[in-house]
């Protein structure tokens, strides 16, 4: 077994015992990505040297008894996060020569975590989109089958991870960019309550959805991380004061008694075997003592049409600022997918149609919102599949202006709702794709959700499986 | 509904060519036509939700604080002089 196959977990066992350095486990890393990178696509870019002297950086650390959570663990980074002196493109040629002069808030807390970063990863540009295709620079393919997509728009993040090029990816989901590439590619995917992670420093989006989360290859290591991301940021206004916990103390605990919500629109037309799955997991998890429940959502094909308005009409404002003169390209640098999107945001926005399109769009958010919290007065969490299908083969996306709407369906509804969601490998499809579901849980249920994919993942360890690249 | 996609575009000071005008018709109408499936709600006496966290009227302290230098802030500009972002007159003389 090669270092770069390694947990978290077991790498900072290793690492704790002397067994290697982290010089030796970036290296086999590296190996990897070198390895493979010409087929998978994975990043933007690579920071070989600086990663390696960060690992002996933490390796120094190491022989002086220091700890930190993640010191010496090699990871990824999507491109949409800035990095001080590193290119940051966001996968979109108006930023190709960008250098941020600052890190995201997200990268100083995994850099005073002790973090190894092997570089930057590709993504939709701008993040619009669930399949890589929109990227200025290539699409990522997906680790399990070359020929098909790895979802987006974190989709070079979770291969990067599922593919063993790095033992975590940092990924940002604004509605279905963390859970449905990490669904795709057989990797765990957590999107943390809207305002948990701080914002700072992430290349926007649709500003009231946003939210920066890991894709890592088991539940604990996710734990991990998001304790180091989390928290209040005073350069971000809208993070949460409630005082951080620490994710990994309840991740064992019982889940007897434990009430999970089941949608019956969450399962209307998806693949069946993905519907199967799903299934399967429950009776997994009911067997553990949880208590399955019949609820009804507000049906998810109206979430599409909420987050589209929204979505649209935020990323219309917000890439107003690309005008090429303090930093990058100009407009005319945007690709296809970033053009459709401003135009539809401006047209919403515009004089005469801001209430029939924005206002309503936030009322049907009201409802959405209420929906949940009153179904969480029944249930404690709610478990759906993540995504309709498998992995879709290259070429899905093309000319179809609702491609990552429909694939996100069945998460935009949580994401609009600002609610935090774990994506979980659940099975393997006939032609051997990860099939993931999700679960969801009341805003700043980060613990729960992960509490109860843990008591799954022990006893199903599909996470064990890996794509033979 | 048809959009008029060179207005928009002049809002949005985007730069189109002209295949791409026809393209965008088409597909922002195809759009339009999903997100419609909301008049079927009714948002009577509804609220719009902005944002979700809870939080109003978050402030701090007004204390200058370190930030980027001038040197650091230009760094990524094709276009400064004398220290300053070089741009394009605004208005007419």
């Amino acid at each position: 077994m090669n270092l770069n196959q390694l947990t978290i977990k077991e790498a900072k066992e290793g690492l704790k015992n002397k067994k290697f350095s982290s010089v030796d486990l970036t290296q086999d890393c590296l190996k990897r990505i070198k390895e493979i990178e010409p087929k998978l696509n994975a990043f933007v870019t690579i920071t070989e040297k600086e990663a390696l002297s960060q690992a002996k950086k933490a390796d120094d650390m190491i022989a002086n008894g220091d700890d930190l959570p993640l010191l010496g663990i090699p990871i990824s980074i999507k491109d949409n996060f800035c990095t001080l002196g590193v290119k940051t493109t966001a996968s979109s040629k108006v930023l190709e020569n960008f250098i941020p002069p600052y890190n995201a808030t997200v990268v100083e807390k995994l850099n005073n975590a002790g973090a190894v970063t092997l570089g930057k990863t590709n993504m939709d540009a701008w993040a619009h989109g669930s399949s890589t295709e929109t990227s200025d620079f290539g699409s990522t393919k997906n680790p399990w089958n070359l020929k098909r997509l790895p979802g987006g728009s974190s989709g070079g993040a979770a291969a990067s991870v599922s593919s063993d090029e790095v033992l975590a990816g940092i990924g940002s989901e604004t509605a279905g960019s963390i859970r449905q590439p990490a669904s795709w590619c057989g990797a765990v995917g957590l999107k943390p309550t809207y305002g948990r992670v701080s914002r700072y420093g992430v290349i926007a989006m649709a500003s009231s959805l946003d939210s920066p989360g890991p894709i890592t290859k088991t539940v604990e290591d996710s734990a991990l991380i998001l304790n180091v991301l989390a928290g209040q940021d005073d350069k971000d206004a809208t993070t949460s004061p409630r005082k951080t916990e620490d994710h990994t103390k309840d991740l064992s605990k019982s889940i007897k008694g434990l009430r999970i919500g089941i949608s019956e629109d969450y399962f209307k037309g998806i693949y069946r075997e993905i519907t199967e799955d799903v299934q399967n997991a429950l009776k997994v998890l009911e067997k553990q003592g949880a208590i399955i429940k019949n609820i009804k959502l507000f049906d998810p094909q109206y979430a599409i049409a909420v987050y589209t308005i929204l979505q649209r009409a935020e990323v219309s404002s917000n890439l107003a600022r690309y005008d090429g003169i303090r930093y990058g390209n100009d407009r005319s640098y945007f690709g296809e997918e970033a053009k459709r999107r401003i135009m539809l945001g401006t047209y919403t926005l515009s004089a005469g149609y801001y209430d029939a399109y924005y206002k309503k769009a936030q009322q049907v958010r009201t409802l959405i919102v209420k929906d949940f919290n009153q179904a969480f007065k029944d249930v404690d969490v709610v478990i759906a599949p993540t995504s309709p299908s498998t992995a879709l083969f290259a070429g899905s996306s093309e000319d179809n202006p609702m491609f990552g709407e429909l694939a996100d369906v069945l998460v935009e509804p949580s994401s609009i709702a600002g609610l935090p969601g774990i994506n979980i490998t659940c099975g393997f499809s006939k032609e051997d794709l990860p099939i993931g579901m999700q679960i969801i849980g009341p805003q700043l249920a980060e613990s729960l959700i992960l509490n109860v994919a843990y008591k799954y993942e022990q006893e199903t360890q599909f996470y064990k499986q890996r794509p033979k690249l | 509904m048809k959009i008029n996609v060179l207005h928009v575009a002049k809002l949005a000071n985007l730069p189109l060519k002209n295949e791409e005008i026809k393209k965008l018709e088409e597909q922002l109408s195809e759009t339009l036509t999903y997100i419609e499936k909301l008049n079927s709600i009714n948002t009577e006496n509804i609220e719009p939700t902005s944002q979700v966290t809870g939080l109003e009227n978050v402030a701090r302290e007004d204390e200058p604080k370190p930030s980027l230098s001038q040197e650091e802030a230009l760094s990524n500009t094709k276009s400064q002089h004398n220290g300053l972002f070089k741009i394009k007159a605004v208005f007419d003389v």
